[in-house]
């Protein structure tokens, strides 16, 4: 089976067959200015040192992790990555609380247990990450496999990247998934750099959807920089998979746009691949599109801009009246007990 | 009430547990059709289906990695490790996904992995090994070591109940040797409640799994010479008995630590510590410690048994105490 290279998406005509209308064109394009606006925000808050540890950024990724949420279905799970920040956007997260996140305060999704990125809201089907990657792809399968136990109709799907693919755990779980026909779409987010290792240090394949083969199920590279594409192919693979059809490994080839971290300049990447891929940036293309296709006139854009800075704004200030948390409630979280499971993921 | 050897009482712990809650279900390399290396799961697929004892392939990281997910789902996954040895394959995965994602996103992770473990029959280095103190380290994980057939099938229902992460570490060398009384009924055994396996004044041994047996026959020995050795078994080391330690080392006023696993670094140490942080002057004499030495587990048994520690060894060890 040979891994299926996705035409990019060209007329609304096509967008409407794969599912969308303008309200949703117009969902799309705010939910990606709301991923770079927190993370920008978020660069800013770390030179004024009000994060602390690190600070990540998906630059870059907006089209791939906003065009996968929206193909999600409401009862549908997954395992977000650090570069995937529109996933949370799209899921519904909070800006606010997503600052909160970011500062170490009580009301961030860990409540300053866990830093950055490493953050989801369970309730909307999203469960956080860990450092190790992609350890979180075992855990998707088996969030996959819960579901063909039950006999849901519901999808789990687990974020990796190119670097990280190389890892055992990528195998172990996409081997299982092949094995048991899992409903679960695997997504690999090639920004081509590992931190500073370039892709052909990583994989010696042409694409890392390649391997799917090798494991008996679809393999699918995407343009990620084009959010109607991933969508349409995310919506495919997760409507396949709910149907019993069983995995696909969906690539989407980006560009990390800054380095591994806000320390790091990646002064390894060559400039003039960060010029080939910045005239490809994925907001402003889907901006084009949607004057050419979507009838976008520069009122709505307005409104739409200013709304989205109104909310970030806002949010920047709620976060910041958060409290830190309490150090004396430090030992009690470490153990869940019997009462805990009685929450809506549990049931 | 049924005598039931130590293996056949986990069977039907798992048994009842499956029969009483359908969300709980199975899964490790070769538990369905084969019913499992040890057979614990003999019979179980025809009863429950190839679905709820899910034969993997050989992939720990994806047992517990997807056990965890399937947990996060509202199941209730008990995986089988082959070999306690093999959990190292999966230590990320007990170790930074399961043991931390409550603590970070409130999510419960109710998973059991039962570890088969400990040595006695020349299983040599990967098939021997009894890591309990390296889990026992990480916060977030529950550590139960049962060592007679009433705990073993008590605490593994306590332990799928349990909302935590839990290993179960079920000694090898117990399996078919050790037979007790186990009620047919369901029942459950809190953790945390150290078990006194025989009272005496004198000395206390404090010890878990097969050593628990290796303790009573030796404090037969003492008997003979009129010290009486009380022996608590601690059951389960994460969360451990420290209020009844420190009670039974008060009253006896001299403690022996005993451990089948390696010294450096073993659970023991923490039990000496805390002795020595809260009963130091109810102390006659030092903490003595009998672990197996700081060395891989052999294979060749006349080394194996040198590396396990034997009745004689806790006889004298218990003889040097006693004269102290």
């Amino acid at each position: 089976m040979a891994v299926r290279e996705a035409e990019p998406v060209g007329s609304l005509q096509e967008v409407k067959e794969a599912g969308l209308d303008r309200e949703d064109l117009l969902g799309i394009y705010r939910h990606m200015l709301i991923t770079r606006g927190i993370e920008e925000r978020g660069h800013i808050l770390y030179k004024q040192g009000k994060i602390p540890g690190s600070f990540y950024t998906g630059r870059g990724n907006e089209a791939a992790s906003v065009g996968i949420a929206t193909a999600m279905g409401p009862n549908d799970v997954g395992t977000p990555l650090h570069r995937d920040m529109g996933v949370h956007v799209t899921r519904g997260v909070e800006p606010w609380r997503i600052f909160a996140q970011y500062m170490g305060r009580e009301d961030g999704p860990t409540r300053g247990r866990d830093g950055n990125v490493h953050m989801a809201v369970p309730e909307l089907g999203l469960h956080p990450m860990v450092s190790h990657l992609p350890a979180m792809l075992p855990v998707a399968t088996g969030m996959a496999l819960a579901f063909k136990i039950r006999n849901e109709h519901r999808v789990a799907i687990g974020w990796t990247g190119e670097g990280a693919a190389a890892r055992g755990d990528a195998h172990e779980s996409m081997n299982l998934a092949g094995v048991r026909h899992l409903p679960i779409v695997y997504v690999c987010d090639n920004n081509q750099w590992a931190y500073s290792t370039p892709a052909y240090l990583s994989y010696p394949v042409e694409h890392i959807a390649d391997r799917a083969a090798a494991y008996g199920f679809e393999g699918v590279v995407v343009d990620g920089t084009d959010v109607l594409a991933v969508y349409r192919e995310a919506r495919r693979a997760i409507e396949k998979a709910r149907e019993d059809g069983g995995p696909t490994l969906l690539e989407c080839l980006t560009l990390r746009m800054e380095g591994h971290a806000v320390h790091d300049d990646a002064f390894y990447v060559p400039k003039e691949l960060f010029e080939e891929w910045a005239a490809r940036d994925p907001i402003e293309r889907y901006r084009s599109w949607l004057y050419d296709h979507g009838g976008l006139t520069e009122d709505e854009e307005g409104d739409l801009t200013a709304g989205v800075k109104r909310l970030l704004s806002d949010a920047l200030e709620r976060a910041d009246a958060s409290p830190l948390p309490d150090p004396a409630t430090l030992v009690h979280g470490v153990y869940a007990s019997p009462e805990d499971l009685d929450t809506p993921h549990h049931k | 009430m049924p005598e039931l050897t130590y293996i056949q009482a986990i069977s039907d712990a798992l048994r009842q547990e499956m029969r009483r809650d359908q969300r709980v279900f199975v899964l490790g390399e070769d538990v369905g059709v084969y019913g499992g290396a040890f057979k614990v799961t003999l019979g179980f697929q025809e009863e429950f289906g190839a679905w709820r004892v899910l034969d993997t392939p050989l992939s720990e990281t994806a047992i517990v990695g997807g056990a965890t997910g399937a947990a996060l789902m509202g199941l209730r996954p008990v995986a089988e490790m082959q070999f306690a040895d093999f959990i190292s394959c999966a230590w990320d995965h007990l170790v930074t996904v399961a043991a931390k994602q409550y603590f970070r996103g409130r999510t419960p992770v109710p998973i059991v992995v039962r570890l088969p473990s400990g040595g006695g029959f020349s299983g040599g280095p990967f098939h021997s090994q009894n890591p309990e103190s390296s889990f026992a380290h990480i916060p977030g994980l529950k550590v139960v070591c049962p060592a007679t057939p009433h705990d073993a099938k008590g605490l593994l229902a306590s332990a799928i109940e349990d909302p935590n992460p839990v290993l179960y570490f079920e000694h090898k060398h117990l399996y078919r040797r050790i037979k007790g009384e186990v009620p047919e009924e369901r029942y459950t055994i809190p953790f945390g409640q150290a078990r006194v396996q025989r009272e005496g004044d004198d000395v206390v041994v404090v010890t878990w799994g097969a050593m628990v047996h290796t303790a009573t026959d030796a404090a037969g020995e003492l008997a003979k010479e009129g010290t009486e050795v009380e022996i608590l078994d601690l059951r389960t080391l994460v969360p451990w008995d420290r209020e009844r330690v420190l009670e039974s080392v008060r009253r006896c006023s001299k403690v022996l630590v005993l451990h089948e696993d390696t010294r450096t670094g073993g659970f023991g140490g923490e039990i000496a510590a805390t002795i020595a942080e809260e009963a130091f002057e109810h102390l006659d004499a030092p903490v003595k410690r009998i672990t197996a030495p700081d060395t891989p587990v052999p294979f060749s048994p006349v080394l194996e048994k040198a590396f396990i520690p034997q009745v004689e060894d806790v006889v004298s060890a218990l003889r040097e105490l006693a004269a102290y």
